[in-house]
């Protein structure tokens, strides 16, 4: 196999300028959408004192979690020595930092004092896991820039399998980081589980792959260059290994639920209550976000499309943002259990199931962060070599020219 | 013919400048520090409050809330409680008003605190308000 | 009596603490210290103002359910009228420092009400969550916020097992004196430690028309509120989470 060839894309196309348009006006809504929110008071939104996180940290979550995985075909290559994701390594990178950009962006500026953020930067509090996962943050943007760095510059090449090593650790703490943010809280009836962390490190693997997936087809079909049936067949299978790996966490995570007769109540609401997070459950995350995309990812007559790999990717980001919804929005609408084997009421809503209704600055905030990391990534594979001129079979597979 | 259009640029930006100048000077009276109600000096020299009051409020801030000492001298408190300006009403002017204690300089100095996001700016505090239904 | 007032002031803080509450004449100068004159709405002598909060002291309260009356929210207005809690008319994200709570047995059908706050657990789970260390605990219990420092990210009201936390979801204006509370931050009931710094007592305690709210230092073993809770039942509300609570309840 020759060395890849990297070239920035042309990027001057009428349709890449009104993308990155639309991107853009996408970000300034969501920044619109904060300064409202922070002008006004949290009281503009759908969070109350009862959901104290909304849809700003379904979001914020999603794309975080979304981030460490997204460097996972960089890990395939440089950590467990698969050379044919090799060539697909930087933009993973890439990925990995702008999809945590768009995360932390919309974490912070969901807080009730995002001017702040200094001190949470300077102030720590090491019991916190939040804490930690401020420092995990930071150090993710600077061990994957190494990363990166190393990959880009050929005298630094030498570098980049030791960095990509570190890289991988790093992402495996800051998704445990993350879980552990649910995991760790004892106060909740659907937290307080240590499988949290691991689950979230499985969900970010799926959730990395649909996003880098999303944008690695489009720029090839949008651009013209060639990406091969070898590569995209193995992407798909490595997409449907994902999914399969989230069902067996969800379902242990359940399973154990559902044998502890104190989380019967929590479980019912969450699988088979009248509200949204059963149908977000069965339909959403099950349906559409695991069943629908494991067809298209094993199954034949689906085999290296372009078009149903992505629709694979976007039913995966479907389903991850339903589940990111009953993780934090089903777990706080839940009532405490404070009194076992009481009924509970009082003017502060005890005892009863919350409701939620989200308000369009909180969602838009959300968007936003989306947008931003899609928005950085297009822009960088414009000035940057972060895309193979070609990802034709020849040049990736193997055992193309023993068979050829 | 570049070097002379350089210098026409320098001197309509210098001409700018000074005309920018002399508009802040003539908006912004300097500060009319509100006399202290009670007492000739300050809790500290004069000079010394200027430039290390904030210091003091920190140190102050810090020992009361966290470890629950409760002495008044720095505090924010005894600020706009000694330099009170009242208004037309008789009544002691919130930080809303520009002739606020606190105000008066920091308006000068175009710094800007958030004490009062949280604190109340007049002596005594709100009046209980009642509970509404 | 102002021989006796000095004396304390020489000795050491706990002692003094004690000695207040075992001898007669040392109350009632405790009393007329504070000028309040109800000899049972005073803890102890007024805490020096130099001093700082003591870790020999552990604040708290011991609440009889039994006591409290059915259609009384006495220790709630209380509350609000002692910082301005009046609310915009939103009771989704108003705040509440202290509510009462009607439990109903689902068995028995039995019914009990009882004030609920800030538990100011020993072990919070507030201040473990708190990224920036706003949320602390004072030496004496009082689990409080620095404000100075909250950046409002909310994690201390998901991991708080009493839901005793609220978010200030507005602008506030009408802040009392001794009670700063802004947009942005997250707060809770503060034991009134403004009160309790003078020498006086929560004011929920006080507004209470039945005595059910006892306010005293758990660690003297001749207060109040020790020597109730060591001769009747008292329990903690989710006392599985060992979080060893600054507040107990009778009759639940």
């Amino acid at each position: 196999m020759k060395p890849t060839t990297f070239r920035e894309i042309t990027g001057n196309s009428k349709g890449y300028y009104m993308l990155l348009a639309l991107l853009g006006l996408t970000v300034a809504a969501g920044l619109g959408s904060a300064w409202y929110m922070e002008h006004n008071g949290h009281w503009v939104t759908g969070m109350n004192n009862q959901i104290v996180w909304g849809m700003p940290h379904v979001f914020a979550v999603f794309l975080i979690v979304a981030a460490s995985g997204a460097l996972n075909v960089a890990s395939m290559s440089s950590v467990f020595g698969k050379t044919s994701y090799k060539p697909l390594a930087p933009l993973s990178g890439l990925m990995a930092i702008t999809l945590l950009t768009g995360g932390l962006m919309v974490l912070v500026l969901d807080l009730g004092r995002p001017d702040r953020l200094i001190v949470a930067m300077t102030t720590y509090n090491f019991k916190s896991i939040f804490a930690w996962n401020m420092i995990l943050y930071n150090g993710f943007f600077l061990i994957v820039g190494i990363y990166l760095w190393t990959m880009m510059q050929r005298n630094l090449n030498q570098y980049s399998k030791t960095a990509g090593f570190f890289a991988f650790l790093w992402r495996l703490a800051l998704t445990t980081g993350t879980g552990s943010i649910f995991g760790f809280i004892v106060a909740r009836q659907f937290y307080d589980a240590a499988i949290m962390a691991p689950m979230f490190i499985v969900m970010s693997f799926a959730f990395g792959l649909a996003f880098f997936l999303i944008f690695l087809l489009a720029a090839y079909k949008w651009t013209g260059r060639e990406i091969g049936s070898y590569l995209i067949n193995r992407l798909q299978k490595l997409l449907g290994l994902f999914i399969a790996a989230v069902l067996l966490f969800v379902v242990i995570f359940h399973l154990t639920n559902l044998y502890v007769t104190q989380h019967h109540g929590v479980e019912d609401f969450i699988l088979a209550g009248d509200n949204i997070y059963s149908g977000l459950f069965w339909v959403g995350y099950l349906l559409l976000g695991t069943i629908f995309p494991l067809i298209i990812c094993y199954t034949s007559a689906f085999r290296a499309s372009i078009g149903w790999t992505t629709a694979a990717a976007i039913l995966v980001i479907a389903g991850g943002l339903s589940q990111m919804y009953i993780i934090i929005i089903g777990g706080q609408a839940f009532p405490l259990d404070m009194f076992p084997g009481k009924e509970v009421s009082s003017s502060f809503y005890d005892g009863v199931i919350v409701t939620y209704s989200p308000t369009a600055p909180e969602v838009m905030l959300g968007l936003g962060g989306v947008a931003l990391a899609f928005a950085a990534t297009l822009f960088a594979v414009k000035i940057l070599r972060f895309l193979p001129l070609s990802l034709a079979n020849a040049k990736i597979d193997p055992h193309h020219s023993a068979q050829g | 013919m570049k070097a002379k259009r350089n210098t026409q640029r320098f001197w309509l930006a210098a001409f700018i400048f000074v005309l920018f100048s002399f508009g802040v000077m003539a908006d912004v009276p300097v500060p009319d520090i509100p006399e202290a109600v009670k007492g000739e000096q300050c809790v500290e020299e004069t000079g010394f409050m200027r430039r290390n009051h904030m210091e003091l409020l920190l140190h102050q801030r810090d020992d009361t809330l966290r470890k629950g000492i409760r002495t008044q001298k720095h505090s924010l408190k005894n600020c706009f409680t000694c330099h009170v300006v009242k208004g037309a009403d008789n009544q002691p002017v919130t930080v809303k008003d520009s002739r606020h204690f606190c105000r008066e300089c920091h308006d000068y100095a175009a710094v800007q605190v958030d004490c009062f996001q949280c604190h109340t700016s007049v002596p005594g505090g709100a009046k209980t308000t009642g509970t509404r239904p | 009596m102002s021989n006796t007032q000095d004396h304390i002031q020489d000795d050491n803080q706990i002692d003094s603490y004690r000695r207040k509450l075992l001898g007669g004449g040392a109350a009632l100068a405790g009393a007329a210290a504070l000028g309040s004159g109800v000899f049972f709405t005073s803890i102890a002598r007024a805490k020096p103002d130099a001093e700082p909060a003591s870790s020999e002291i552990r604040w708290g309260f011991l609440i009889d359910t039994n006591k409290c009356a059915d259609n009384c929210d006495k220790c709630v207005t209380a509350c609000n009228d002692e910082f301005n809690l009046t609310g915009f008319g939103r009771p989704e994200t108003d705040a509440q420092w202290i509510r009462t709570v009607t439990l109903r047995d689902k068995k028995t059908g039995h019914t009990t009400k009882l004030p609920l706050m800030c538990q100011h657990c020993a072990h919070p789970p507030c201040v473990d969550v708190c990224p920036t260390g706003a949320s602390f605990k004072r030496p004496d219990g009082i689990v409080l916020v620095d404000k100075h420092t909250c950046i409002g990210c909310r994690y201390c009201m998901i991991a708080c097992p009493y839901k005793a936390r609220s978010f200030v979801h507005e602008t506030i204006e009408n802040q009392k004196e001794y009670g700063p509370r802004g947009k942005g931050t997250v707060e809770s009931c503060t034991l009134c430690v403004h009160r309790v710094d003078k020498g006086e007592i929560p004011a929920c305690a006080e507004a209470c028309p039945e005595k059910a709210i006892l306010f005293g230092n758990m660690n003297d073993a001749n207060s109040d509120i020790a020597r109730r809770m060591a001769s009747t039942v008292s329990t903690e509300i989710r006392g599985d989470l060992r979080l060893d609570l600054g507040v107990r309840y009778q009759g639940i």
